[in-house]
């Protein structure tokens, strides 16, 4: 019996019993979705239309309907790239490496997390796939035999590294995920009552059954996977920030590039994570499961991530500064005091100065000032990855090169569009699949429920049926 | 074929695994054991033995491993070498990261697979599941009945005396 100091707070209020978790979970997969529900799933939609419009736009008239120019060869489409596989990796974080540091806290998130991991890596893998601009060819990235002689791709470069890392982490989440939802599946089977659930439920069940032989090698393979996923999440983000790191381009060609790139994902994932978990956890009632507890301790990884983050700022500075490199020096200067200087203040206001808020308890623990921030953070970190990019592309080596940019309709439209195409999967997810992992947190609501006596519902009226006899 | 079961419902993971040892202490083969979520130490008094799917990753992901650092030699050194930025045709560092990625693929993809294969999971729209209830909040002990050897109400009053709230029998279609 695992036993967990009286002096922590509870990870699940209320008093819950087993059976209140299956029904807290279950209800809104079963019930018909609420207004709230079907308000945002509308709007989603036509955040999609755009996405579909926009991409048709890039792909009838090609990229030139983007903002890109001759000197700005990588502007939006990289951006959101990088912003959405950075917002990805929060999922595995707290799926994973919590797991292997037996967090007990990340077992209510890690299901919505992963989802929103998954859903963030497809919008991610939107943009280079659409700046190739001749999609129906992307499988030209992979080393295939092929009709022009066998010429083969160039496994020295950072960008197909990009190809394997993405499509690995986006496949490996998946299984993660879905091993993870089989048992919960399994669950809302044996609840349903349409016919169509039933067979839908049966099928993506894949007929489990709970048997203590089936749950021992389940935990093995979670934790088999989490002990993979957790280099794999480390690598991802360490290999997006190779592509400029191994170009020569002042401003790109830094050291400190992989583990700055890593901690600026983390701290963008988990602002997202508590921007959907705030709304998540209103709209259906979840606040015994992600408490203020869990908010807190998010909170403590965005302070963490997030000044490290601020330090990687400063040394970049200051290396630029101590390098003696005449362009290093100018790119960086250029950056706070050239034409993009207000991206570079916003970057600097919301990355920087705005977590360091969350040093107060009471702001910690304030679910309006978290969602603020998490809303700064989000946008700061994008700003974060447009700064990086184009402030070092626009003043090139030749001054008579040196250009703006500025987006077009279809750029903002792909982007919004892709915000629409998250949003109707994240909402589709929380209809019709279990946003909170049932069996998780079944498994600590012994050791770590509010109610410290028997948690298994002798009380409880629904199945009253069932207790012939009590016990102590 | 039908098998026939009996069922002991349980209601407290305490109260279950005191009874596992019980009832296997009195000579009873367990045929399985159901619960919502997995029970810490079940393994040990259910005689469970420790999994070999590690082992299976393992050499699912030292295949990965060495496929990625052919695949990389032989395209790039022997089948169509080019001079890439200077640097040598086998450039091993370079090789690193596809090899990283196609090693954990390899591992995770084998040992999930070989998990469904061991645990006979599949999709299908068929499902024996002994009580339904064993995938909200209760456990399920099965023990199968052998038809002239089996005392029904023996093994009854054992499941009983060891805090089961209900004895069920079972027929299931294997």
């Amino acid at each position: 019996m695992q036993h967990v100091s009286p002096i922590r707070e509870p990870l699940v209020t209320g008093g819950k019993t087993y059976h209140d978790v299956t029904e807290d979970v279950c209800r809104q997969v079963e019930a018909k979705p609420n207004a709230r529900w079907a308000a945002a799933f509308a709007v989603s939609l036509v955040g999609l239309a755009i996405f579909f419009y926009s991409v048709y736009r890039t792909l009838w008239f090609g990229i030139g309907e983007w903002g890109l120019n001759k000197t700005v060869g990588w502007a939006w489409d990289i951006t959101n790239f990088v912003w959405w596989v950075g917002i990805g990796h929060a999922g595995t974080l707290i799926s994973a490496i919590l797991l292997l540091f037996r967090q007990k806290w990340r077992t209510s998130i890690n299901r919505a997390a992963e989802a929103m991991t998954i859903f963030a890596v497809i919008c991610a893998a939107m943009f280079p796939v659409l700046h190739m601009g001749r999609p129906w060819l992307a499988y030209w990235v992979l080393p295939l035999p092929n009709t022009f002689g066998s010429l083969w791709v160039n496994f020295n470069s950072p960008l197909l590294w990009d190809v394997f890392a993405i499509s690995t982490y986006f496949s490996v989440s998946l299984v993660f995920w879905y091993i993870g939802l089989i048992p919960d599946f399994a669950t809302i089977r044996d609840r349903a009552t349409g016919p169509i659930a039933r067979r839908a439920y049966s099928i993506l069940s894949m007929g489990w059954t709970g048997s203590a032989k089936a749950w021992s090698r389940h935990e093995t393979v979670s934790l088999i996977l989490a002990g993979l996923c957790t280099p794999l999440v480390l690598s991802v983000h360490t290999i997006v920030s190779m592509d400029f790191a191994t170009s020569v381009i002042p401003g790109w060609h830094t050291t400190i590039f992989p583990p700055y790139f890593v901690a600026g994902a983390i701290f963008s994932g988990f602002a997202m994570v508590l921007t959907l978990m705030i709304i998540t956890r209103k709209t259906f009632k979840l606040e015994d499961y992600i408490t203020l507890e869990h908010v807190e301790s998010m909170n403590k990884v965005i302070i963490l991530t997030g000044s490290i983050v601020g330090v990687a700022y400063i040394t970049e500075f200051f290396i630029a500064w101590y390098s003696g490199v005449e362009y290093e020096q100018y790119a960086f200067i250029n950056r706070a005091t050239g034409p993009y200087w207000w991206a570079y203040w916003s970057m600097m206001t919301c990355n920087v100065i705005t977590p360091q808020l969350f040093w107060f308890r009471s702001i910690r623990r304030s679910l309006t000032a978290t969602f603020i921030i998490s809303i700064f953070v989000n946008i700061g970190m994008w700003f974060e990855r447009f700064v990086i990019i184009v402030t070092s592309l626009h003043r090139d080596f030749l001054p008579s090169s040196w250009v703006m940019f500025s987006p077009t309709i279809i750029d903002i439209g792909v982007y919004v569009g892709t915000i629409g195409l998250f949003f109707t999967l994240f909402l589709l997810f929380c209809k019709f699949f279990p946003v909170i992992n049932m069996f998780e947190v079944k498994s600590i609501l012994k050791s770590s429920s509010e109610v410290k006596h028997h948690p298994n519902g002798a009380m409880h009226g629904t199945n009253k049926d069932s207790h012939t006899n009590t016990h102590p | 074929m039908t098998k026939k079961f009996v069922l002991g419902i349980y209601d407290d993971e305490d109260v279950l695994l005191q009874a596992i040892e019980n009832v296997r202490a009195a000579g009873t083969k367990i045929y399985e054991v159901f619960s919502p979520y997995p029970i810490h130490g079940i393994d040990d008094v259910l005689g469970v033995k420790r999994s070999r799917l590690p082992i299976v990753a393992f050499f699912c992901g030292l295949f990965g491993m060495s496929f990625a650092l052919w695949m990389q030699i032989w395209m790039l050194g022997f089948d169509w070498p080019m001079i890439i930025g200077g640097k040598p045709h086998i450039a091993l560092p370079a090789f690193i990261p596809v090899t990283f990625e196609l090693t954990v693929l390899c591992a995770a993809f084998g040992m999930v697979i070989t998990f469904f294969i061991v645990t006979r999971l599949r999709p299908s729209l068929k499902v024996n599941v002994f009580d339904k209830r064993s995938t909200d909040d209760k456990y399920v002990m099965a023990i199968e009945v052998k038809e002239g050897v089996t005392d029904i109400s023996a093994l009854n009053n054992l499941l009983r005396s060891n805090g089961a709230i209900e004895v069920n029998e079972k027929e299931v279609i294997k």
